[in-house]
This record gives structure tokens, C-alpha cells and sequence, in this order.
């Protein structure tokens, strides 16, 4: 692997907790996060911190979880602020208080993301299992007024997808300055519930054109970053920029990642913070180098005239439906198994008839209950739950 | 007479590891070549355009400089990195 030149890791996200008090049917955190006790104390995050900055990180992002179940976020973001960081908090608003607030000014958080699931309170309380609506309404007027600028982040699916114009809407009543509207990416959470949220074709046709009509009238007042599944593109998307090219995650038990779902692959290690430097991990892990250049692709991708292009796609995507993290990520239609994803599209296309006799598989909630059966099942995450 | 001053939530900053000035914003990154980090450092609010233009041809011992900067500061403002 010595061939390959690595750069810096310019991204750096901290998971800082898995708790979190939504139950999200589309969370990407892993299915067994519920195996995880034991989160790292804030002295190990500051080490993180000086680590990475001295290798060239230069973005971090403070998310969960909901990192704001711990009490230490100001104390991080008030060093990653001092090290010459961007920081980005990522949060629900659940925890948000003025007095926090005011603290992550005064330590120089640069920028809180705050998520909505729906511009109703019925869907976004159902999607995330809370009510949490109306809380959330209140953090984005604080985050406002206290002259932060504001960023909402909406997932978009099947079940909202409809909304969308409402959804734009709040996000100008609100006045955010961008608003991202990112389709799910089916790992996960998300992919054990992808026959109910992979929209339809006529839904995103829809969805487009409302993005390109609001777009226009806005004229660059608002920012709207929309995001297609990439189910639907006949290309993979070009995953994390490059495997460990850019981008570092590390989870709440310090375990060290070259993106956030990347641990469910098999036969590899990933270390910890614990007992490796950032500089350790980042150049030598067994786990970063894996993937990283295009050594070790095989056919179609090694002698693909784009491979430059997309690096092959998506490693976890190729092992969620190839079974092999080194195959052609199969939502390129030069893939073998590319089949599987027009399968789970052209299933999309149903109508929703609720006496069709077609039967709805029952949404599955991000809880600690269902981390629990479904890890202890043995259930991988090909694999949808019985009920 | 406009002072172009960089737009609230970006941060302009010299990155070693990169060699190279960068801007910062919500979950992106930008990286300039030299004149852009040039004129940028100086759209700090307190320098009109022709003060940006008289400053840089100082530094960089050059005349003719105000075409190059006037339309850079301009793509600046529409891709939204100065305040408009």
C-alpha cells in the first residue's frame, strides 16, 4: 500500500454517544449500538482533538447519538475551537438550552446542524418516536436569535417525501440560511426499513421539481442541498470521497473508522484511540489501508474507464448487497449484482393501497430493545426482522 | 463606498498541512489558490476594493490588478463566501 499517497484527514467526526432519545426508523448508527457501555471520558477526546488537528484536520463534527446527553460538549468544542478547528454541532435539539447556548458562543462553536424529520408535528413525532416537534421549533428560534447560522437537515424518504414543499417552507419561515435534504442512504436502521422508505420514481420526479421551483425562487437566499438516493443513478456515488482519504470517525468507545458504518465489515480491525495515536492509525491501520487507492478492486471496477470516478462506490453498500466489501458497489449498472437493486426499486414503484392485500412489513424504531433481539438474533443486516 | 468583508459563519484561516489558505464554513471546505487567499485575507470590512487593489499591486510589485480582483470579489459574493 506504500503506493498510495496519503493525505490529510480533513474531516473528523465524533460519535460521542450512541444514547439518544429518538428512535429514528432511518438512523445509520449500527444495529448492536446498544453493545456499547463504554464511552470514552472527555481527556481521551481532547488527546483526539490535538491528535488530528497536528495530521490536518480541520472540520469536526460533534454528533451522536445526540451528543448533547453529555456534558462535556462545550469543553470539547471550547479546545477545538483554540486547536483552529471548524466545529459543527449535529443535534436534535434535545438538550439544548439557552444557558448551553450561550456557552458554545462563548467558546466559539462555529455552527449548529439541527434535524428535523417533518414539517408536521404528527410525522416528525412518529418518525422519531418523540415529541419532539414543538421542542425543536424552539431550538431553531434560539439558535437564530443567538446568531448562529442556521442549517436544518431534513432525512427524506418514502414517508415524507410528499411533504417536501411544506417542508422547504418551515425551513424559510424559520430563516435558515441552508437547508439539507438528504434521501436516505439505506445502512443500518434504514435498510432493515428500506421497503418502507425507497421512495418511488414519481415521488422524486415530484420532489425535484418543487427543489428546482423553490430554488429559483430564492434565489441563493437559502441554500437547499438535495441529495437523490443513489439507488435510482445507474453510477455509485463516490463513497466518503475515497476510503480514508478524507475522512476519520471515531465512535463512542473510541473505536476509529474510515466512515461511520464501516464496522460492520467483516474481516477487518479497526483500532482504538485507546491504545493508538491518531498519526498510528491514520497511516498504518490495517483497517484504513485496506481500501484505500484502487488496488484492490477487482472486475468490472479494475479495468472500468471510470473508476477514477467513483472509487468503486460504496464498500458497506457492496457488502449489505454483494455480501463482499470488495465487489463493485451494486448500484452501478455495470455490477453483476446490480439486479438486486432494480429489484428493490421496481418494488418501490407499488401504489399504497391499504386494502390491496398487500401487506406492509412494521417499521422498525431505533431503540435499545430491538438493538438488543435483533444483535442477540444474530440478525446481519441483510436480513429483515420477523415481526 | 463597499468595504467586501467575508460573510458571517465562514472563517478564512492559513491551513499548514495544506499549505495553503482555506475557508471554512458549515460543513465545507474550500481551498484557495494564492491570489484568492490574497484578496480574501483583505476583505476584512475595513478596505474598499480600490484600497484591495492598491495593496496587492504593492505586494506583489504588479500593475493592472483591479479587472482580476473586481471579478473575483464578485464570483465571491454570488457563490456566497462575501457578505453581499
Amino acid at each position: 500500500m506504500s503506493a498510495v499517497a496519503v493525505g490529510p484527514p480533513l474531516w473528523l467526526l465524533f460519535e460521542l454517544t450512541y444514547r439518544c432519545p429518538l428512535q429514528c426508523v432511518f438512523c445509520y448508527n449500527p444495529i448492536d449500538f446498544a453493545a456499547t457501555q463504554d464511552e470514552l471520558p472527555t481527556a481521551q477526546w481532547l488527546r483526539v482533538l490535538r491528535e488530528a488537528r497536528a495530521l490536518g484536520s480541520v472540520q469536526l463534527g460533534l454528533s451522536g447519538g445526540e451528543p448533547l446527553l453529555r456534558d462535556d460538549v462545550e469543553e470539547i468544542a471550547s479546545e477545538a475551537h483554540r486547536l483552529g478547528y471548524y466545529s459543527n454541532l449535529i443535534t436534535s435539539g434535545v438538550g439544548l438550552t439557552q444557558e448551553r447556548l450561550k456557552e458554545f458562543k462563548r467558546v466559539g462553536l462555529d455552527h449548529i446542524q439541527l434535524s428535523f424529520q417533518d414539517s408536521t408535528r404528527e410525522l416528525n413525532d412518529f418518525l422519531s418516536h418523540t415529541r419532539t416537534f414543538q421542542l425543536k421549533e424552539r431550538c431553531a428560534e434560539w439558535i437564530k436569535a443567538s446568531g448562529y447560522p442556521m442549517v436544518l437537515n431534513c432525512v427524506i424518504h418514502r414517508l415524507n417525501i410528499d411533504h417536501l414543499d411544506s417542508i422547504i417552507d418551515m425551513a424559510v419561515r424559520m430563516g435558515a440560511e441552508y437547508l439539507e435534504l438528504a434521501n436516505t442512504q439505506f445502512y443500518s436502521w434504514a435498510h432493515l426499513n428500506r421497503e418502507q422508505l425507497l421512495p418511488s420514481r414519481a415521488q422524486l420526479e415530484r420532489a425535484a421539481e418543487i427543489t428546482r421551483d423553490w430554488r429559483e425562487r430564492l434565489q441563493g437566499k437559502m441554500r437547499i442541498l438535495y441529495v437523490v438516493p443513489d439507488y435510482y443513478e445507474e453510477r455509485p456515488k463516490r463513497c466518503m470521497n475515497g476510503w480514508a482519504s478524507t475522512f476519520v470517525t471515531v465512535t463512542p468507545d473510541g473505536t476509529a473508522l474510515p466512515c461511520h458504518t464501516a464496522k460492520m465489515l467483516p474481516g477487518l480491525s479497526f483500532p482504538n484511540v485507546r491504545e493508538y495515536s491518531m498519526q498510528d492509525i491514520w497511516l498504518h491501520a490495517e483497517g484504513f489501508n485496506r481500501f484505500r487507492g484502487q488496488g484492490w478492486m477487482k472486475e468490472p471496477c479494475a479495468s472500468c474507464d471510470e473508476r477514477d470516478k467513483d472509487l468503486g462506490g460504496c464498500r458497506c453498500q457492496a457488502y449489505l448487497l454483494a455480501q463482499d466489501a470488495a465487489a463493485t458497489d451494486p448500484v452501478c449498472a455495470k455490477s453483476p449484482r446490480h439486479a438486486v437493486v432494480v429489484r428493490a426499486v421496481e418494488q418501490a414503484q407499488r401504489v399504497n393501497v391499504p386494502d390491496s392485500g398487500v401487506r406492509e412489513q412494521p417499521l422498525v424504531f431505533r431503540r435499545k430493545e430491538n438493538s438488543v433481539s435483533l444483535s442477540h438474533l444474530g440478525a446481519n443486516e441483510n436480513r429483515t426482522p420477523s415481526q | 463606498m463597499t468595504r467586501p468583508v467575508i460573510r458571517p459563519g465562514f472563517r478564512l484561516q492559513w491551513e499548514p498541512v495544506q499549505n495553503a489558505h482555506v475557508l471554512l464554513y458549515p460543513e465545507g471546505m474550500i481551498k484557495l489558490n494564492v491570489p484568492a487567499g490574497e484578496i480574501l485575507k483583505r476583505c476584512d470590512g475595513t478596505r474598499t476594493l480600490d484600497e484591495i487593489v492598491v495593496e496587492l499591486e504593492t505586494a506583489f510589485q504588479r500593475t493592472g490588478l483591479k479587472d482580476e480582483v473586481t471579478h473575483f470579489i464578485a464570483g465571491a459574493t454570488s457563490s456566497g463566501w462575501l457578505h453581499p
